[in-house]
């Protein structure tokens, strides 16, 4: 009987029950506890975190557990929670310069005041499958764990006194930084918007877009002028006290891309920035920020914007995975209505085609 | 929106209608301001909902804002109340408002839509929010919102004015079935979220209040009551809605948008209201189609 396409709340229970059966997979394997999540899958949280936009190692863990992985899941159940939670304070901004860093390198500079430090990095690892790693053992200790001063600053502008490259100019003490999940994004969009949209941004998007900048869609010649991961205090001041105080240290990675620049009828020929920072260890999106942050300055540099990376309105309005996964899914809503309004349009369109068909052969046979 | 009205018993930790009082007090700004300026998109900052974006999120954020805990909501999704995502739409603002819900167009004080508008004339009181997938009108004719801002600012329509002359020149007839561009108050070029061009002629003077909310897009629309909403048309061409080659097989409507039902593998098929409200209420009064067995009541809601 006629009860096509219709389906009912029942019907949505089941699958909710389903899907939590299929997350916890067969129950003779013990159950992912979130702390493991926390600390054996730090990729996955530190990514979860960044597009999420809340820095929560527990809470990130535990969206990934309950999307049973997916990390965009992970990344909306994420910014859903996001959005119910009070505003309590606007940081200070946070001064990598006195990062506590555990990975620092330049590819500009061979050597630079304060070392470099290779840190955990998979960099010079052999990807080979490690089949040791199947059997479970004794934790690994690290040997040889390097450390640097706790302030070292940006390379970039330490090796600048020639004023080769371009330096970063703050914006004004009472300049209020713009939010894009409280007003929209509207054009043009200044670079605070352009970075917090970069910041949330999908990675592999990103990942997409930076590296179509290195094969000529809008070519930057990119060096990476320092990228640099390590523990960083945040700071709120407050009122009452007048000072400001330190709520807790977030880990993050920064990266300074130094690009060539051979100067526009506006500029001369000079070397630009473009600016990347993610929650964690994120190195991958960090850089690819970077390099669609400065294709994003092209603009600004008086630059001919003719790739897609150098395109603001589809860089930044195609950029947020949630959005996009939403809006790609939503073809699995029913859409018969639509579809029906077509399918008469295209029956009448066909039929009056037949007609005028009809007629010419009419017309012809009359001839003969 | 009275205080009273936010504490009734809902699901634990949240506010009321799910939004906080302050996200609630800047939609109901962007929401006046669209009122005030019928067909005029308003930007306003859409907060990430539970369900994805493109599920209905701004309509469930206008829904959010407007609704008060005497409220009687209907939801409906291609004109039932019974499609999937009209169920789960009505569940979450039950758990997060605890409101009456009705699937009776005429006594929801709130009906949220997707992709229809009730047959049942609405009344004044009454608000209706459609789900907004693509706010602007004139998107697939320039995709960049810099520019289409600018046309609209200026009233400069005259690119859809060809494009529907062009279908005209090319097929005959224009040739767009849903999504139908509308001039509302005789100002602004709008989109009435897809909607069959069978629904189009229902907002013009509708006594209710019309609220399209796009939360991916981060836009809300009104056309307030008794509002003109004119479809683009030519003299010698003018609007006309769709017809079916035949009557409701349920309940024998004539002036209701039917679905088509393939009942088998060799073109055999129905066709029925859309309106599932609307088609129970004809079977109710005795109305009878040529597939219908006799009505009679149905046992559970």
């Amino acid at each position: 009987m006629y009860v096509a396409v219709k389906g009912g709340e029942a019907a949505i229970g089941n699958a909710h029950q389903l899907l939590a059966e299929d997350r916890r997979g067969n129950p003779d394997v013990p159950e992912l506890s979130v702390a493991q999540i926390r600390e054996q899958l730090s990729g996955s949280v530190d990514r979860v975190m960044t597009e999420g936009s809340v820095y929560d190692p527990d809470l990130a863990a535990l969206a990934l557990k309950q999307s049973r992985g997916d990390q965009v899941e992970a990344i909306f159940l994420l910014r859903a929670y996001r959005t119910t939670l009070p505003r309590l304070a606007v940081s200070l901004p946070i001064d990598t310069g006195n990062m506590k860093v555990s990975r620092r390198i330049s590819s500009c500079f061979k050597d630079m005041p304060g070392g470099q430090l290779l840190g955990p990095t998979f960099d010079y690892a052999h990807r080979l499958i490690d089949f040791a790693l199947e059997a479970e053992g004794a934790a690994p200790q690290a040997e040889g764990k390097g450390a640097l001063a706790d302030h070292l600053p940006q390379v970039v502008d330490l090796l600048n006194a020639e004023g080769l490259i371009e330096r970063e100019q703050p914006d004004a003490d009472d300049a209020v930084v713009g939010d894009l999940t409280r007003e929209p994004l509207s054009f043009p969009a200044g670079r605070d918007i352009r970075l917090q949209t970069l910041a949330r941004a999908d990675e592999g998007y990103l990942l997409a877009l930076g590296y179509s900048t290195q094969r000529g869609y809008a070519r930057s010649h990119p060096f990476v002028g320092e990228i640099r991961t390590g523990e960083v205090a945040v700071e709120i001041e407050i009122p009452e006290l007048g000072f400001a105080v330190d709520i807790g240290d977030i880990t993050v990675t920064e990266c300074q891309m130094v690009n060539q620049f051979v100067g526009s009828k506006s500029e001369p020929p000079k070397f630009t920035r473009g600016y990347g920072l993610a929650f964690g260890y994120a190195e991958r999106k960090a850089m690819a920020m970077s390099l669609v942050d400065r294709a994003l300055r092209a603009e600004e540099l008086g630059e001919d914007i003719t790739a897609p990376a150098q395109d603001a309105e589809f860089v930044l309005y195609h950029a947020d995975n949630v959005e996009a996964s939403g809006f790609v899914q939503h073809l699995k809503l029913p859409h018969h209505v639509d579809f029906q309004a077509e399918l008469t349009l295209v029956r009448t369109m066909r039929a009056e085609i037949a007609a005028a068909e009809a007629r010419k052969a009419e017309l012809a046979e009359a001839a003969q | 929106m009275n205080q009273a009205y936010e504490t009734s018993a809902t699901l634990a930790g949240y506010n009321f209608a799910f939004l906080d009082e302050q996200t609630k007090r800047m939609l109901r700004r962007a929401i006046l301001k669209a009122v005030a300026i019928p067909g005029y998109q308003v930007p306003f900052g859409s907060r990430e909902m539970p369900l994805p974006y493109g599920w209905g999120t701004g309509g469930m954020q206008v829904t959010a804002a407007v609704i008060g805990a005497k409220d009687v909501l209907k939801v409906i999704d291609q004109g039932a109340d019974d499609t999937t995502n009209a169920v789960s739409i009505r569940h979450f603002f039950v758990r997060m408002t605890n409101v009456a819900t009705t699937e009776k167009t005429r006594e929801a004080t709130l009906i949220q839509t997707r992709h229809r508008v009730p047959e049942t004339p609405l009344s004044e009181g009454q608000i209706l929010v459609y789900q907004v997938p693509i706010p602007e009108p004139l998107r697939w004719l320039e995709p960049r919102e810099t520019e289409t801002r600018k046309m609209h600012a200026l009233s400069e329509y005259g690119v859809m004015h060809v494009k529907l002359y062009e279908d005209i020149a090319q097929h005959g007839h224009i040739s767009t079935a849903y999504d139908y561009p509308v001039l509302v108050n005789g100002r602004y070029l709008m989109r009435c979220s897809p909607i069959p061009k069978f629904d189009t002629p229902k907002l013009h003077m509708n006594a209710a209040l019309q609220l399209f909310g796009a939360g991916r897009e981060k836009r809300i629309y009104a056309v307030p009551p008794y509002t003109e909403v004119k479809p683009l048309d030519f003299e010698d061409h003018p609007f006309e809605v769709e017809r079916w080659p035949e009557d409701c097989a349920l309940c024998g409507a004539q002036d209701s948008f039917l679905d088509e039902v393939i009942l088998d593998d060799r073109g055999g098929r129905m066709f029925v209201c859309s309106d599932t409200d609307y088609c129970g209420e004809r079977r109710a009064a005795g109305h009878t189609g040529r597939m219908s067995a006799p009505y009679k009541e149905e046992a559970a809601e």
